[in-house]
């Protein structure tokens, strides 16, 4: 398996194969980050720069530490002190940061598809840390990798994402990621947080999460995101934590082994409950480790596409 | 390609490791404080067997570890095909061991020179020491080896193929024409 993209756009676009390739990839820049010296020089004189449209801690720092893990030399231009708020456009700044000479670019957007515009205006790397309500793949690969390590494997999981599915891209990032690798999905949330046409990506739909969970091996709990003020409603949070939340009573009623993830940042009391966050069940801070291996195979890897084409 | 010469059998790679397990522990007065790494994968393969050589003479097992050296290339850009990345497998503390490399084929040096690199970014051996199967010459580097199983003079033209049971369903050193 040969990994040919230029770019790093969605999990929509790669094949089962490419996926696995990635994890794969993955595993081994896992063993990386035990040695007493991280480092490795496979992208040294490389430069990445992560351009932010979105306030984004974990996944900003998690992207340069994976960078300089790899000897890559990082530059990080949040959208707040840039020539953005002088008004230019996305593909003019695209394009200045390839003629600095960047090798791989990876971009934070709150437009879906801004990603791959700059994909197709640029010859350098794209890598989507997240556009829009559109994909999130690297998230969707950590948390899937979280997954084959503590199950051994992907085919035949029943997983849950249970949360605000109408705007999360990591929702949609991994019901195409998991149904290509064979899992079953199932999204669950409040009729008005379920989005018209999800159930065509090839998730089942439920608006309870009692029955959701009964079979599941896992569940990935998603934020309520109260910060995207559109008309959508969004329910109150002590009915939501009461009606939706993962708690320690609701887990007693379910597989004893149930994996609970979360991509962070969690609300404690809202979509879950403390004890279950710090609980047996949960890997939310090996899903923040593994975020690291997940990333550096992904640049190593489209890095090399670079290589094969030129 | 065509094959010209078979140049190692199972038999002469067995009596060479042997031999090597010998020079290994007269050299090092025993099998102390002694580690072997191999060079993923035939490197690794052979690794392996040492040991296994040097238990059978002193009766010791000494730890063996596995170096993926793929991240630590020079030549990652101007590779034609894509290498895979692979796990290094080094479980124990490197720090003042003295170290046996072990590589199939040595040829332009440029591997060792990765291996030594990602090697001492674990720890600062004793000593790290090269036994290779087979030596072809043609160094790019200034390496030598201080065991080796058998000297081939080549041409650049010519590539040495190691087979080992372990991957390749049997034990032979030959020489192919490119």
């Amino acid at each position: 398996m040969l990994w040919t993209k230029k770019d790093l756009l969605g999990l929509e676009y790669l094949s089962k194969e490419e996926i696995e390739l990635i994890l794969e990839t993955a595993e081994s820049f896992k063993e990386v980050t035990t040695r007493e010296i991280k480092k490795v020089p496979a992208l040294r004189g490389k430069t990445v720069v992560n351009l932010f449209y979105e306030p984004s801690t974990r996944t900003r720092v998690s992207f340069e530490v994976a960078a300089k893990r790899l000897s890559a030399d990082v530059i990080n231009i949040a959208v707040e002190t840039s020539s953005v708020r002088k008004g230019e456009t996305l593909i003019d700044t695209g394009k200045n940061i390839q003629a600095l000479k960047a090798d791989i670019l990876v971009v934070r957007h709150n437009c879906s598809g801004a990603p791959a515009l700059l994909a197709r205006s640029l010859a350098i790397n794209v890598v989507n840390a997240g556009d829009g309500w559109h994909e999130h793949p690297t998230q969707a690969l950590l948390d899937i990798f979280t997954l084959k390590e503590k199950l051994g494997r992907i085919e035949g999981l029943r997983v849950v994402i249970v949360g605000d599915i109408a705007h999360s891209r990591v929702c949609r990032s991994n019901i195409w990621g998991l149904s290509k690798l064979g899992a079953k999905v199932t999204v669950c949330a409040p009729e008005m947080l379920i989005p018209p046409g999800i159930g065509e990506m090839g998730a089942a739909v439920t608006c309870d999460i009692d029955e959701a969970l009964k079979d599941a091996d896992a569940v990935n709990v998603l934020r309520m995101q109260f910060e995207r003020d559109e008309p959508t409603a969004f329910p109150e949070q002590l009915e939501y934590f009461k009606n939706y939340g993962i708690t320690e009573e609701r887990l007693k009623r379910v597989k004893r082994n149930i994996i609970v993830m979360h991509p962070g940042p969690i609300n404690r009391g809202v979509e879950i409950a403390s004890v279950v966050a710090d609980g047996q069940n949960s890997v939310i801070l090996e899903q923040v480790t593994n975020g690291i291996a997940v990333r550096m195979a992904v640049l190593f890897l489209v890095a090399q596409a670079n290589e094969a084409k030129g | 390609m065509q094959e010209k010469a078979k140049l190692l059998d199972v038999e002469t790679i067995a009596r060479s490791l042997m031999r090597i397990a010998h020079e290994i522990l007269e050299h090092n007065r025993g099998s102390q404080n002694l580690a072997i790494v191999g060079i993923r994968s035939r490197g690794a393969h052979l690794a392996r067997r040492l040991a296994e050589c040097i238990k059978k003479i002193d009766n010791k097992e000494i730890p063996v570890g596995i170096l993926d050296i793929t991240l630590y290339r020079d030549d990652l850009t101007l590779l034609a095909a894509q290498p895979v990345v692979h796990k290094t497998e080094i479980n124990f503390d490197i720090q003042d061991k003295n170290i046996i490399l072990v590589d199939d084929v040595l040829y332009t040096g440029r591997t060792i020179r990765c291996a030594l690199s990602e090697l001492i970014d674990f720890g600062r051996p004793k000593s790290i020491q090269l036994a290779v199967l087979v030596d072809r010459g043609h160094r790019e580097l200034p390496i030598r080896a201080d065991y080796v199983g058998k000297n081939i003079p080549t041409s650049q033209d010519e590539m040495v193929e190691v087979h080992l049971a372990e991957v390749d369903g049997k034990d032979e050193v030959v020489i192919v024409e490119r």
